[in-house]
């Protein structure tokens, strides 16, 4: 047996220089220190990526787009198909454990200052990542062509359609029309399965590659103090059998909650019908719900809504460009601004996010 | 006479020459984006033109209660106050496009997305709404409750 697989290898080697890599592999190292643990939420984001990636595929197999086949077939997939309710039970809870790893891994990554060079390329990749991670979230949700997906496909799109010039004309790409219709959930389902992944996998293997070859990113505090030899670990085998023990409690993690609290398919949409009261978005986009719901009317002579949305934009650009703003950091200086700046982000997003949910 | 080639190129030539390049490769380039981006662009429906619409009898419609009609393919709301009066508005809530409906409680037209109220004349009078709901026409004829499109 093990003269085969080395026959396999050394073929594999000599047409494509294997030794190489495996030379490379063996020689990376992950720093220990106080914040390593911050190291894990990228792979666990990685984890629950390719989990969507194989129930998504899964849900595919039955899942029909269409007004009058969308809600009906998710009821078929969940009351008919065998396992068809753990299956999309696992897609909506992954999604959500998705954004939520995402968000922490990019905060752990700003407050470390991991961004700072030489690893912009890696920030921004990850960045835009999040993005589509959320335009994700967004498409998905309308999928079930349910009551609370109607809604807020109306007003998310109608969000788009406030900035300034360019949003009637995104406005009508996004909803296929002047209304939230078929045509609407049409375009949602293929950037859901065939645009946002294929760009979402071009950026990943961008990102995995830059953190292959740059390595692991370690916080100024340590590297100033590194008078002492750094204390490593190899990356293989010990960190990726970490990395695979976390996996596994994820997925653990993963079933009991899609088990106990399996997610619910709603009313089907009506667009006849009113809002339904005490709509809410996903969680992760009630604080800027939440902004929207308490900016009055009008501020000065601008519209609130506009105001908001502009705001938003901004300040997520801004954030996405932080390795070309914050300087100091890039040359290896402490920079407090940008700490309470963050902190500021955090704060806001989790008093905004608690207020959407009591008010 | 050298022999620099640059000397038997006549610059308006040359300069003729880059401007039916560059203008035809301008040229393919749009006439492989232009139709990419006319294909983005949904074509109009043709849509049934509504003028009025039959919601009902008089003696159907309750009371202080509210109802969503089927314009076209627009909601609107029909409202009936405690006195009786009825009115009509789009049920398209000026802020961001959710559908409103009648709240018994608070007395007024009221969009569960954000908070957003109206009174009886279709006023925005709380939340973020920036301006009025639209009003139709409500028209009695005889007992038939009509809806029509205000000219």
């Amino acid at each position: 047996m093990k003269t085969f697989l080395t026959k396999i290898y050394t073929y594999v080697d000599e047409r494509v220089q294997l030794e190489d890599l495996v030379q490379f592999m063996g020689k990376k190292y992950v720093p220990v220190h106080r914040h390593s643990v911050w190291y894990y939420f990228g792979g666990i984001t990685l984890f629950l990526f390719l989990i969507q990636v194989v129930t998504g595929i899964l849900l595919l197999l039955y899942y029909k787009s269409g007004e009058e086949l969308a809600f009906e077939s998710i009821q078929f997939i969940m009351s008919k198909v065998q396992f068809g309710w753990l299956i999309r039970s696992i897609h909506s809870w992954a999604a959500n454990l998705f954004i939520l790893a995402a968000v922490i891994h990019m905060f752990s990554v700003f407050f470390e200052r991991a961004y700072r060079k030489p690893r912009e390329l890696t920030w921004l990749t990850g960045m835009l990542m999040l993005f589509l991670g959320l335009g994700f979230g967004f498409s998905g949700y309308l999928l079930p062509w349910n009551e609370l997906a109607f809604f807020a496909t109306k007003v998310g799109t109608d969000i788009a359609g406030v900035v300034p010039v360019i949003g009637k004309p995104i406005l009508i790409f996004l909803r296929g029309g002047e209304d939230v219709t078929g045509a609407t959930l049409s375009r949602f389902f293929g950037f859901h399965v065939a645009v946002f992944p294929g760009i979402f996998t071009v950026l990943l293997g961008i990102h995995l590659l830059l953190v292959q070859r740059q390595g692991m990113s370690e916080p100024l505090g340590v590297e100033a103090g590194a008078a002492a030899p750094q204390k490593t670990m190899p990356f293989f085998p010990n960190f990726l059998l970490r990395d695979l023990l976390l996996w596994l409690i994820v997925l653990n993690i993963l079933a009991i909650l899609a088990v106990f609290f399996p997610w619910e398919l709603g009313q089907k949409a009506d667009p006849f019908a009113p809002a339904p009261a005490g709509i809410l978005p996903e969680w992760y986009f009630l604080f800027m719900f939440q902004t929207l719901k308490m900016i009055p009317a009008q501020v000065w002579f601008i519209d609130g809504e506009v105001l908001g949305i502009v705001t938003f934009g901004i300040a997520g650009l801004l954030w996405m460009l932080v390795p070309f703003w914050d300087r100091k950091s890039a040359r290896g200086e402490q920079n407090r601004t940008t700490t309470y700046i963050g902190i500021f982000v955090v704060g806001y997003i989790i008093i905004l996010t608690i207020l959407g949910w009591l008010l | 006479m050298t022999s620099d080639p640059d000397d038997h190129v006549q610059p308006g030539k040359r300069d003729f020459l880059k401007l039916i390049l560059g203008g035809s490769l301008v040229a393919w380039a749009a006439s492989i984006l232009y139709p990419l981006f006319a294909y983005l662009k949904p074509p109009k429906q043709a849509e049934v033109e509504v003028t009025s619409v039959k919601v009902g009898t008089l003696s159907s419609i309750e009371k202080d209660s509210g109802m969503i009609v089927r314009f076209g393919n627009k909601p609107v709301i029909l409202v009936r106050s405690a006195a009786g009066e009825l009115r009509a508005f789009d049920a398209t809530c000026t802020h961001l496009d959710c559908t409103v409906q009648y709240h018994k409680e608070m007395g007024v037209i009221w969009c569960a997305c954000h908070n957003g109220k109206y009174d009886f004349n279709g006023r925005n009078i709380a939340g973020p709404p920036p301006r009025p709901l639209d009003e139709y026409r409500v028209v009695l004829q005889g007992e038939e409750v009509l809806i029509s499109k205000k000219s």
